[in-house]
């Protein structure tokens, strides 16, 4: 019987050089504008929360190769990217105990017990955030509304700290600081009746180009839908995702937004609504992208695209609650070998041996 | 030309990586001197080993025949000098395994005489294709792109199948190999008449060149030759590994794909390397058989890299020492290409007729990286030239669910090396593939073992039912004839009641086997006793009880072949399902 050999030398003798850690820090630096921009947004706290985040889910990647008597994995800085990613999807004064609860929940539920990266079933970091969403809901729904770091009304690194850690706003009221996000704020009122454009127009302001900017109330990395789809378009043309799974999770969103917008306006937001509020975006390229979790094939990955888009909008229209990204991403990374399974490509000469 | 050459992808998938064909390209081919011990494999191809057909002690003379092909799918081996036979021993060779061979080591004499029965073919043109063919076969002629698959075998297509087209294989996809592109430019009249032969052996009428565009000079010099050949034409092709596979190549000419498990000629058409076919030209012409090839000797850890004719049997170290030797910092030494080849242990390996590169590579160009677990990245998706799912293939080949394995087409990978090249996470995908074809192997190697072990437990087991089968008949007839006798001693008329069950019960075959035998026997007993009393008014009545006798004895017989061959049909089903 053959026998591995543990010292494999065998062809090919060179390799194109792509590397786990390539990948993972390159999904971080197409992260990066982003982020920093989420932070220059919301000040001190949303910069804490990823700090947080991030720092939780490496020390428990650490502290579970440890037990498992591993060589630490941290290098090919998944972990990070899992915090990076989850932090992006909490709002910016989430308590540090739900940034740490949500990064040690993300990783040794979402990822080791399945036997570690590229063996689990869900995106760590959207499983996280559907658990902590569903377990704390109020520090899960809390949206302080963009406060410029530069800008005279920003938080103090002291008063962030006292946010994060204490949740202690000083002489702030709660009131005076949190906002619906336009999400929210659609499903809120029209479920009071409102026409969607009194909804939107008439109590927040609501305005595309802003929002697309990143100038609305909402998770840390959920603000800005231009600079995520650029951060995303990178990532594509260095080869490292390809534009299946965006572009058909996008369409997925918004074609039936669009056809339900034109039947009737008043109760169904614009297409374009869909695309630049919420995770659209980020989830489209970031998440439902995430490798281990979608499909490998072509084909595969435009279903499963075009059914977290389409799951996407029928939460935000009927679900239960206002975003639906998280959720249907995770309910499609149930599908995916399945998916896989039936989506095989045809391989070379088989459609000829067929014929024969 | 210009169309292809804009076209990126001619097929599916592919890879390019870092070429280094600048080290070797410019270096004119060179020959080398005498080795002073030649190692030649006798197996050197595709196909079954060859026969020794020289003893130790024995002096051959270049040219002559050392190993006969055993075996249609086989190819002689012939003396690449002239010497002494010193040994015929299993030796080390550049293969995968890691395997010896059987090698016959020849001590050169420096004369190199040639075996001066050698003839070619006059006026080869007009000769019977066939007749080219043979001279083929004999001069040991084998696909030198690197498959050695008897070159006469795919000059004979199969009975209704016609080759339209013959696809020339000057594609050299493989990084660093430059000996292709040297051959076709200094040597472009070999290649051209090679071509021509082929042609005629195959009675096939239009040739095109496929060359990729890396090779200019190449393209050129052919494209100069065949200037006014309108049948023959060069087609350059834009730089992807693996073009030069077979099928890929096929694909990319022609944009049709041969049938999985199927032959090119499936779809018209017929490939050869251009070595192949320059060696054809020699083996028609001159009658030289195949005792040497072009190896490109290269990587960033040889000190002088080149192009060299060199012998079979040629030790790897003598060809390092004519290229001046490896520098401190090679780490690996590969026989082949750098996608396909296969890593050498020991330096005394011997060229043979597979070995198209020899790369001294360092730890810039040989990758040693961790292996990590796959992240489902679908890379190897996207770059396997035959559109497997490697990363699946990989998962059941290492958890040894063979089937599945099989199910997703582990056979259709050509080990082409695409996939490892792309994978971030560094997984020998092609190992896997290896070690799950072995294991298969092995195993239905093992299967066919215990059909055979079964098939002799089934007879040995029938043999034994067959013993006992007798002991009990005649433990029965002994009954019986107790019985006869004392029935016989009671009344001599008085039917047996031994015949009446037999009838009754037929298809009980061994109860009716033991019955028939027993009335056989009471019968003969009775015929004894009658014999011995001298009774004869008994007669009609004895009669007529042995036909009845002898009617059910035949009945149980019938019965019996009847199951015995139901048994056989059961055991043979069981056999075909466990296939
Ligand atoms: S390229 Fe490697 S990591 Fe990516 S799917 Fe294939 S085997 Fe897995
Ligand atoms: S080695 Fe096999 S699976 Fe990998 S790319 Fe080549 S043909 Fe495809």
């Amino acid at each position: 019987m053959a026998q591995m050999s543990l010292n494999v030398i065998s062809s090919p003798h060179v390799h194109g050089g792509d590397s786990i850690p390539k990948v993972m820090k390159t999904v971080i630096y197409a992260l990066m504008p982003a982020t920093a921009l989420s932070v220059v947004m919301f000040g001190w706290p949303a910069l804490l929360v990823i700090l947080l985040t991030t720092l939780s889910c490496m020390v428990t990647e650490w502290v579970f190769m440890k037990i498992r008597n591993r060589a630490s994995t941290l290098d090919d800085y998944s972990a990070a990217l899992t915090g990076l990613l989850l932090a992006l999807t909490l709002p910016p004064h989430t308590p540090w105990w739900v940034c740490v609860v949500g990064g040690v929940f993300a990783i040794a539920v979402g990822k080791q017990i399945y036997g570690g990266l590229g063996n689990n079933m869900f995106n760590p970091a959207l499983i996280a955030r559907v658990f902590l969403l569903i377990s704390f809901p109020v520090e899960l729904t809390t949206w302080p509304i963009p406060v410029d770091i530069f800008g005279p009304a920003s938080y103090g690194l002291y008063d962030s700290f006292a946010i994060i850690f204490s949740g202690d706003y000083g002489s702030l009221s709660m009131d005076a600081i949190t906002g619906a996000t336009p999400l929210g704020q659609y499903r809120m009122e029209t479920g009071l009746g409102k026409t969607v454009q009194d909804a939107l127009y008439g109590l927040y302001n609501f305005d595309h180009a802003q929002v697309a900017g990143g100038l609305v109330g909402g998770s840390i990395g959920e603000t800005s839908a231009a600079l995520l789809g650029l951060g995303g378009i990178w990532m594509i043309r260095k080869k490292l995702i390809t534009w299946h799974i965006p572009v058909s999770m996008i369409l997925g969103c918004i074609v039936p937004a669009g056809l339900f917008w034109l039947a009737n306006s008043t109760v169904y937001p614009d297409p374009i609504f869909h695309l630049v509020t919420g995770g659209l975006v980020l989830g489209a390229f970031f998440m439902a992208t995430d490798m281990v979790t979608s499909p490998v094939t072509f084909k595969g990955q435009l279903i499963f695209g075009f059914l977290c888009g389409l799951l996407t909008w029928i939460i935000r229209t009927w679900g239960g609650y206002p975003e639906g990204v998280s959720f249907a991403v995770v309910i499609m990374n149930t599908a995916v070998p399945l998916i896989d399974q039936y989506t095989r490509p045809t391989i070379y000469g088989a459609v000829k041996k067929t014929e024969q | 030309m210009g169309i292809a050459s804009k076209i990126r992808r001619l097929f599916h998938g592919g890879v390019h990586p870092p070429e280094y064909k600048d080290l070797s390209e410019n270096c004119g081919i060179e020959a080398m001197p005498m080795p002073e011990r030649l190692f030649v494999p006798l197996h050197q191809h595709i196909g079954a080993p060859c026969d020794p057909c020289v003893s130790v002690g024995d002096k051959v003379l270049k040219g002559q025949v050392i190993g006969k092909p055993a075996g249609f799918v086989s190819s002689p081996v012939h003396a690449p000098t002239s010497g002494t036979i010193v040994d015929i021993k299993e030796h080390t060779v550049g293969h995968p395994s890691g395997l010896t061979m059987l090698c016959a080591i020849i001590d050169t004499d420096g004369a190199d005489t040639w075996l001066d029965t050698l003839k070619g073919i006059d006026d080869p043109m007009n000769a019977e294709p066939s007749s080219l063919r043979d001279q083929i076969r004999n001069a040991g002629i084998v696909g030198l792109g690197g498959a050695t698959f008897p070159t006469f075998i795919k000059l004979s297509p199969p009975k209704g199948k016609v080759a339209e087209l013959l696809l020339i294989n000057g594609v050299e996809c493989e990084p660093y190999l430059t000996c292709d592109a040297r051959l076709m430019e200094e040597q472009t009249e070999r290649v051209i008449d090679g071509i021509h032969l082929t042609l005629h052996a195959l009675q096939t009428k239009k040739c095109i060149i496929g060359i990729e565009n890396n090779k200019p000079r190449a393209i050129e010099a052919m494209q100069k030759a065949v200037a006014d050949e309108p049948n023959i034409t060069v087609q350059a092709l834009p730089v992807m590994y693996p073009q030069g596979g077979e099928k890929q190549l096929i694909e990319a000419v022609t944009k049709k794909q041969v049938p999985s498990g199927g032959l090119p000629v499936d779809v018209g058409v017929i490939v050869h390397n251009v070595a192949t076919i320059a060696a054809i030209s020699d083996a028609i012409r001159d009658g030289k058989p195949l005792i040497n090839r072009l190896v490109t000797v290269s990587g960033l850890g040889i000190n002088r890299p080149a192009n060299v004719d060199a012998l079979f049997g040629t030790p790897v170290q003598s060809l390092i020492d004519h290229c001046g030797g490896l520098k401190q910092e090679t780490k690996r030494v590969v026989m082949g290409g750098p996608m396909m080849g296969v890593t050498l242990h020991y330096m005394e390996a011997p060229v043979t007729k597979g070995t198209s590169g020899l790369l001294a590579m360092t730890a810039k160009e040989a990758h040693e990286e961790q292996e990590r677990p796959c992240i489902r990245c679908g890379s190897c998706l996207q770059a396997c030239p035959v559109s497997l799912m490697p990363t699946e293939m990989a998962w059941f080949s290492r958890t040894e669910q063979f089937d599945m394995a099989k199910d997703y087409n582990l056979y259709d990978c050509i080990e082409c090396g695409s996939c490892a090249y792309v994978c971030p996470s560094n997984i020998p995908l092609v190992h896997y593939f290896r070690f799950a074809k072995l294991s298969i192997g092995a195993a239905e190697r093992e299967a066919r073992q215990a059909e055979i072990s079964k098939k002799r437990t089934k007879i040995k087991d029938a043999r034994v039912v067959k013993e006992q089968e007798a002991r009990a008949a005649k433990k029965a007839a002994m009954k019986a004839k107790m019985a006869a006798k004392r029935k016989a001693s009671a009344s001599a008329t008085k039917k047996p009641a031994a015949t009446d069950s037999t009838a009754a019960g037929d298809d009980k075959a061994a109860k009716a086997a033991r019955a028939a035998k027993a009335a056989q026997a009471a019968k003969a007993a009775r015929a004894k006793k009658a014999a011995a009393s001298g009774d004869a008014g008994g007669d009609d009545d004895k009669a007529a009880k042995a036909a009845r006798a002898a009617k059910a004895a035949k009945a149980a017989r019938a019965a019996k072949a009847a199951k015995a061959a139901r048994a056989a049909k059961a055991a043979k089903a069981a056999t075909e399902q466990s296939e």
